[in-house]
């Protein structure tokens, strides 16, 4: 019997097994931001430790950066303090900062990959759930608390159980307009906010060989949205492609090893899942959350569940939901008058998401009263937009364009709802109170599917808006 | 490192209904702008808890009846969306020692433990049961067992569960790794080398 990807990559980073049956794992890379590391470095000092393996440890600033206006000090003392902390951490244990001024900060899940530094065959932890992401490149990633990344910082491991491994296969052909954020709310939505818990969720199937390695990064992302700390594709061309050349990606005769290495790491053909889930392609549309949770998610075309007519273990669950969204259940859900439109975070702030809304965008212009915002996962997609115009047909449009950060995913910046607002949002939670108002409303979908809510003042269909007949993208 | 041997907790309880209770909802984002956590205790579910100008709103947690609770009670997948230790912290530092929920979210039920927060596992009936026990005498005294996996209230008790490795490390006064995890150092470096992850 052949192993999976997950199998092949726990084992080969097993250090041994602990008193308490957990297993020690070593974490190849420690990927760690501002908001939940402070913590731990001052574990580490009361401890009087030092960080194990400084040069396997990076940082960035992304939560509380403000998009606006980038200059310090930060209008925010708290978040000054905070960035100032993580320098002062980052100079004194030997770690590398991807700070402001070099060019290269952003959203962490965004800079990993972009600066090469996330690989095939390895395992990376970050002190953010999000961490799934990498998954995309054949990682094994996760998402950590502060006492797990001082652990870390101490030692390069850290205590774990052992995941069971769910195949996610999705064959077929994606209809016009349906994009990678679809496909991953669509699963969500059929095996629940909590169905990956105990699980690592391996996507597989035609649609995720065919996806770019962005479209394979939104799916992953979105992993722990359905419950399961970790999500990955095999490896693949296409993966090794998008490393090559990257500033940390091995060179010359390196490289050709590293392949090799990496290579090794996918999943056996004849490997034996714990579970194993089927879905059609043509199944799916473009999906939007009407509700508190990920999973209450339905098509652009279907209308808002009602309490009625839910099970009776979700009956609670949909009232409190309609409560909270100020929505009727049994409506529909297109039309619905939207206040705020938000391009960007680690889910949907890279590069391909730009330029696949800047494709429809063109020669539209946002709806009177929205508030539009675009903000670039990271510096390096940020001068990638401007040297090919795509920031300008985002301005042009009304939209305002920002600099690098988490901005309005969780709103631990100036950038907020206010009120009740409504936000057709292209993040991943749609949490009570997750946008910075505590009555502030969101709505997930897809950024072309931002677009056209931005521009219609309401929900739309995009492939109506934009009129979407052949799959461009996907 | 010497821990206390977690076998049992005693207190009050309260319960917090609802499914999927998120850490955004236990710990609001903008309160995680700081670099300790000793504040976090008093931002505990700040939002549904307070109104903009700061004045309670009814929930559980203002019910003067509850206010010496240690053990929190909820529903399904209790912790999930983010990774955020600052929803533990929260918890602990407010005053909780203990969670009875139907599930919780992995990262959540692992940062819980590591602070030595016990998470028992109980069906919706069980839960049900010790929250009505509750509501009718809020001093009554809970007693999660968690050596032997069991919960009593007044003079009954059912069965819940504490995952394995959570229930070891627990009783073992275990559950603060670090000790462990650098007894390893060697073999670590081993296989540091071997995978090829030393500086370029």
């Amino acid at each position: 019997m052949g192993k999976s990807l997950f199998e092949k990559v726990w084992d080969a980073h097993t250090v041994r097994t602990l008193s308490n049956g957990q297993t020690q794992l070593l974490i190849g890379t420690h990927l760690i931001h501002e908001v939940t590391s402070p913590q731990a470095f001052g574990m580490l000092r009361d401890l009087g430790l030092k960080v194990a393996y400084p040069h396997r440890t990076f940082a960035t600033v992304d939560h509380i950066v403000p998009t606006d206006q980038r200059v310090e000090p930060f209008a925010d003392p708290l978040a000054d303090a905070m960035i100032k902390e993580l320098r002062k951490n980052c100079e004194e244990f030997g770690v590398t900062f991807f700070d402001i001024p070099t060019g290269k900060q952003g959203i962490v899940h965004v800079v990993g990959p972009e600066q090469g530094i996330t690989q095939p065959g390895t395992t990376i932890a970050c002190g953010d759930s999000h961490t799934s992401t990498h998954g995309a490149f054949g990682a094994i990633a996760f998402g950590i608390g502060t006492t797990q990344i001082r652990d870390l910082l101490a030692t390069q491991t850290m205590a774990l159980g052992k995941l069971k491994v769910r195949k996610i296969e999705v064959n077929g052909k994606l209809r016009p307009g349906v994009y990678a954020k679809d496909v991953i709310l669509h699963i969500i939505r059929k095996l629940g906010v909590k169905g990956g818990t105990g699980y690592a969720y391996e996507y597989a199937g035609e649609i995720f060989d065919n996806f770019s390695m962005e479209e394979r990064m939104t799916v992953c992302n979105m992993s722990i949205e359905g419950g399961a700390r970790v999500g990955y594709v095999n490896p693949d061309e296409k993966t090794f492609e998008y490393l090559k050349g990257r500033p940390y990606s091995p060179k010359g005769a390196d490289w050709d090893a590293a392949v090799e290495r990496w290579k090794s790491f996918a999943s056996d053909a004849d490997c034996d899942y714990d579970d194993v889930v089927e879905i059609d392609a043509a199944d799916i549309a473009p999906t939007v959350t009407w509700g508190i949770n990920p999973a209450q998610a339905i098509t652009i075309e279907e209308t808002i569940p009602t309490v009625e007519g839910s099970s009776e273990d979700e009956k609670a669950n949909t009232a409190e939901a309609l409560e909270y969204m100020k929505l009727e259940g049994g409506a529909a859900i297109k039309g619905t008058k939207v206040d705020v439109c938000f391009v960007g975070s680690c889910t949907n702030g890279r590069l391909s998401d730009f330029e696949e809304v800047a494709k429809y965008l063109k020669g539209h212009k946002v709806a009177e009263g929205i508030k539009a915002i675009a903000v670039p996962g990271s510096q390096v997609v940020d001068v990638i937009c401007r040297e090919k115009g795509i920031d300008k047909v985002f301005t042009e449009a009304g939209f305002e364009w920002r600099g690098a950060g988490c901005s309005m995913c969780l709103a631990m910046n100036p950038d907020k709802l206010i009120g009740d607002q409504l936000s057709a949002s292209s993040s991943n939670r749609n949490f009570k109170g997750r946008q910075g108002s505590p009555i502030g409303r969101t709505v997930l979908m897809s950024p072309v599917m931002v677009a056209a809510a931005a521009i219609t003042g309401v929900i739309s269909d995009s492939r109506e808006v934009f009129d979407i007949k052949e799959t461009v993208g996907a | 490192m010497a821990l206390e041997k977690i076998t049992q907790v005693k207190g009050q309880g309260v319960y917090i209904p609802g499914d999927e209770i998120d850490t955004d909802r236990i710990i609001p984002a903008r309160f995680m702008k700081c670099v300790t956590f000793d504040t976090m205790g008093e931002y505990l579910f700040y939002d549904v808890r307070k109104n903009e100008d700061g004045s309670d709103k009814p929930h559980p947690l203002n019910d003067e009846r509850f206010k010496n609770a240690s053990i929190l009670l909820s529903g399904v997948n209790f912790g999930c969306g983010s990774s955020r230790e600052h929803a533990p912290q929260a918890i602990y530092r407010y005053g909780f020692r203990g969670i009875i929920a139907q599930s919780y979210a992995e990262i959540f039920f692992g940062n819980c433990t590591t602070l030595g927060i016990p998470c028992f596992i109980a069906t919706k009936d069980d839960i049900k049961t010790i929250a009505a026990a509750i509501e009718a005498d809020p001093s009554l005294e809970i007693t999660l067992d968690v050596e032997n996996e069991r919960i009593h209230f007044g003079d009954q008790s059912v069965t819940a569960v504490v995952r394995d490795t959570a229930q070891k490390a627990l009783v073992a006064g275990k559950w603060d790794m670090i000790g462990e995890l650098r007894e390893a150092a060697d073999e670590v470096a081993a296989i540091v080398g071997k995978l090829g992850y030393e500086a370029k």
